[in-house]
């Protein structure tokens, strides 16, 4: 088992025709994924990398039966994107695009609530269950399949958490990249309860960053639900100052909120075992793991 | 994005906010001429500099005739102040507004805010003005009043006069607030800021409200469809390395310590950051050379750097996942070559062909020490910038 996707996921990839979408669809099939469909409004009839390419979604929904859309169209037409996606009835959107206004990103998830589309992103690595299927832009090879979940705001700062984990033998359920932006899709605690009801998964990572309070949520619903699986935290950013945006959109202290001391705190508070030195996260999880 | 005072009540003037009469002056000469210009009897000139607190630094004075407006513009243009928001260098002042005195009988706070936890814009409201916001937040936060708008950001008229009424102000001045929030509300939606604030608003004696200062914040994703808003920017007000650094396309911040850190993405440049600091090293930057991280962005990445004076050694990390090491450590012996790199460097890389990309590093001949972690590579470059300048 796994979150989110799985071998049987069929995926529409919106942008398909663009530099990005074309170079990622072909190390998504080479990963295995199933790519049925791709979307560029105004590029329909084509075929690339044997995908077959449609005006609009629900076209290519109605033809391939798409479940999943990865969007990698321009910042400034991916909030439509999405919406596209939600409307034509695919259940999982995941949106790689960085530098959506936020202000867009409030309009969307305003009409996701009306839909019940589970976004990831935007500004995200994807989703990926070793093995099954890789959705986005994460480098497959460093993944081995297992049962580890593993939920991160960050990109290169995941593939270096996950191999860590994969050369200390720990393979991993799914790895969701929820993005580095101030209002994203699914968040920390959405992702945890989908890991708690995951057979497949015995351990959550928890990788966050300064900014928000998603981890903080994150360590309330732990405590409070008295979550049934460990939990690995790290927390990044700990030498930013204030007020400056760390690269991330998201990554920002403003006055005296998005701290992460605050949020090391509230983890560990909640039981969560927090590593303080990401070099040494792979060895402590597997420390603990074989007991 | 930030901008000035003067920018922001110009804003707010056009989207029908009350504000004070009031010029720009680059002189005291110029700010005499405002004055003159102007009616009195009253005026305050302020100092315009991106941060809060000025008036308790000696950016903001009232005046009684032109004379003593040009006498203070002379004092406040080119002084260096400081305020608690701008640390203990202060910040040049090189604009001064001059503006119309208010008489003023009492005085609000109203912000419309990103609120990122409930996902929406929010209006806030306090009838205790002029005060710090988080302060009031901390002692009396029965004080605030707060109504988060729908995913089309508008707010309706009733959420403006709970607001206002909340606020102890008389019918007909809730009349006019209404308005002027459902305003401030346009403006935050149309020109994509994630912080409008007006602190304080002031009822007049005459009991008018008028904004008696204004700060505002856009989202830089959305820069692109404003250009009047991008056009704001103040140079002046960025960190001349920063700025370079923006010029190049590398995303850069400078900190105070002494250990230059390239890294690709921002999530692990933050975790470099933290790693270094946990070596008891200092790191001097945040600087995230993006997912491609080839060669020009490598050679981008040393120029600012090395143009940091507090520099004394560069720990560069680089998880390749698709993108090759072997192409990532010709780019980085290459672009040591043409900056002719003194200074200790340790890199760390990870990903697909290591071992290549650790080879070039080896074979080039140059002084680069490699680490197989973060941990170590942190370790090895805080030994090395140890004990004073390289």
């Amino acid at each position: 088992m796994s979150i989110l996707v799985n071998a049987h996921t069929r995926v529409l990839v919106q942008g398909l025709t663009g530099r990005e979408g074309m170079f990622h669809t072909e190390q998504m099939q080479a990963y295995g994924t199933r790519v049925v469909a791709g979307c560029t409004p105004g590029k329909g009839g084509q075929s690339v990398l044997g995908v077959p390419v449609f005006n609009t979604v629900a076209e290519a929904v109605q033809q391939t039966g798409a479940d999943a859309s990865v969007i990698f169209v321009p910042s400034a037409v991916a909030a439509d994107a999405i919406c596209e996606a939600a409307d034509a009835g695919i259940g999982l959107v995941i949106c790689i695009t960085e530098h959506i206004p936020v202000l867009d990103m409030v309009r969307v998830k305003a009409r996701l609530k009306a839909t019940g589309t589970q976004l990831v992103g935007p500004n995200c690595p994807g989703v990926i269950s070793p093995g099954k299927c890789k959705i986005g832009i994460m480098p497959g090879y460093i993944h081995k399949q297992g049962n580890i979940g593993l939920i991160s705001r960050s990109g290169t700062l995941t593939y270096e958490a996950v191999h860590q984990l994969t050369s200390q033998g720990l393979g991993q359920s799914t790895c969701v990249g929820i993005g580095g932006d101030p209002v994203p899709g699914l968040y920390f605690t959405d992702l945890l309860k989908m890991f708690r009801d995951d057979p497949a998964t015995q351990a959550v990572c928890l990788i966050g960053e300064i900014g928000g309070d998603g981890e903080e949520l994150a360590a309330a619903y732990i405590k409070e639900s008295a979550y049934p699986k460990p939990v690995f935290g790290f927390i990044a950013g700990l030498t930013a100052p204030k007020g400056k945006r760390m690269g991330h959109a998201g990554a920002i202290i403003s006055g005296s909120k998005g701290r992460g001391e605050d949020k090391i705190a509230a983890l560990e508070d909640a039981g969560v075992k927090v590593i303080h030195e990401l070099g040494l996260l792979g060895e402590t999880v597997a420390r603990f793991m074989r007991g | 994005m930030n901008i000035h005072e003067y920018q922001a009540k110009t804003l707010l003037a056009q989207f029908g906010v009350p504000v004070p009469r009031g010029l720009l002056a680059e002189t005291p000469a110029e700010a005499r001429q405002a004055a003159l210009q102007i009616p009195g009897p009253v005026w305050v000139v302020k100092a315009q500099i991106h941060a809060g607190g000025r008036g308790k630094g000696g950016g903001v004075v009232v005046c009684k005739s032109p004379d003593e407006v040009e006498a203070a513009a002379a004092r406040i243009i080119g002084m260096q102040l400081v305020t608690h928001q701008t640390g203990p260098q202060g910040k040049k002042v090189h604009k001064a507004w001059v503006e119309q005195g208010t008489n003023i009988a009492r005085e609000l706070y109203l912000a419309v805010v990103l609120d990122r936890g409930a996902q929406c814009l929010t209006v806030m409201a306090s009838p205790d003005g002029g005060m710090d916001i988080e302060e009031v937040a901390a002692k009396t936060p029965e004080r605030i009043f707060t109504t988060r708008l729908d995913g089309g950001h508008r707010i309706w008229p009733f959420q403006a006069r709970a607001l206002l009424f909340g606020c102890g102000l008389t019918p007909a001045q809730v009349n006019a607030g209404t308005a002027l929030l459902l305003n401030l509300v346009r403006l935050a939606a149309e020109k994509d800021a994630v912080l409008v604030e007006i602190n304080p608003l002031a009822v007049t004696a005459e009991g008018e409200l008028m904004a008696l200062d204004g700060k505002m914040d856009f989202d830089e994703s959305a820069l692109k469809r404003h250009p009047d808003i991008a056009a704001l920017e103040d140079p002046e007000e960025c960190d001349p390395l920063e700025r370079k650094a923006r010029e190049l396309g590398v995303n850069y911040v400078r900190l105070s310590g002494y250990v230059g850190t390239m890294v690709n993405g921002a999530g692990l440049a933050m975790a470099t950051m933290d790693a270094i600091k946990q070596a008891g090293a200092e790191p001097a930057n945040f600087l995230d050379a993006g997912g491609g991280a080839n060669e020009q962005m490598v050679a981008a990445g040393f120029e600012v750097m090395l143009s940091d004076p507090n520099v004394r050694g560069i720990l560069i990390n680089i998880f390749g996942g698709i993108l090759r090491c072997d192409i990532v450590a010709q780019g980085v012996v290459n672009a040591a070559r043409k900056v002719d790199l003194k200074l200790p460097l340790v890199v760390r890389l990870e990903g697909t062909n290591v071992e290549e990309g650790r080879r070039i590093l080896r074979e080039s001949g140059l002084n680069f020490e490699t680490a197989a972690s973060m941990s170590e590579a942190a370790h090895k470059i805080a030994a090395l910038t140890a004990g004073g300048a390289a």
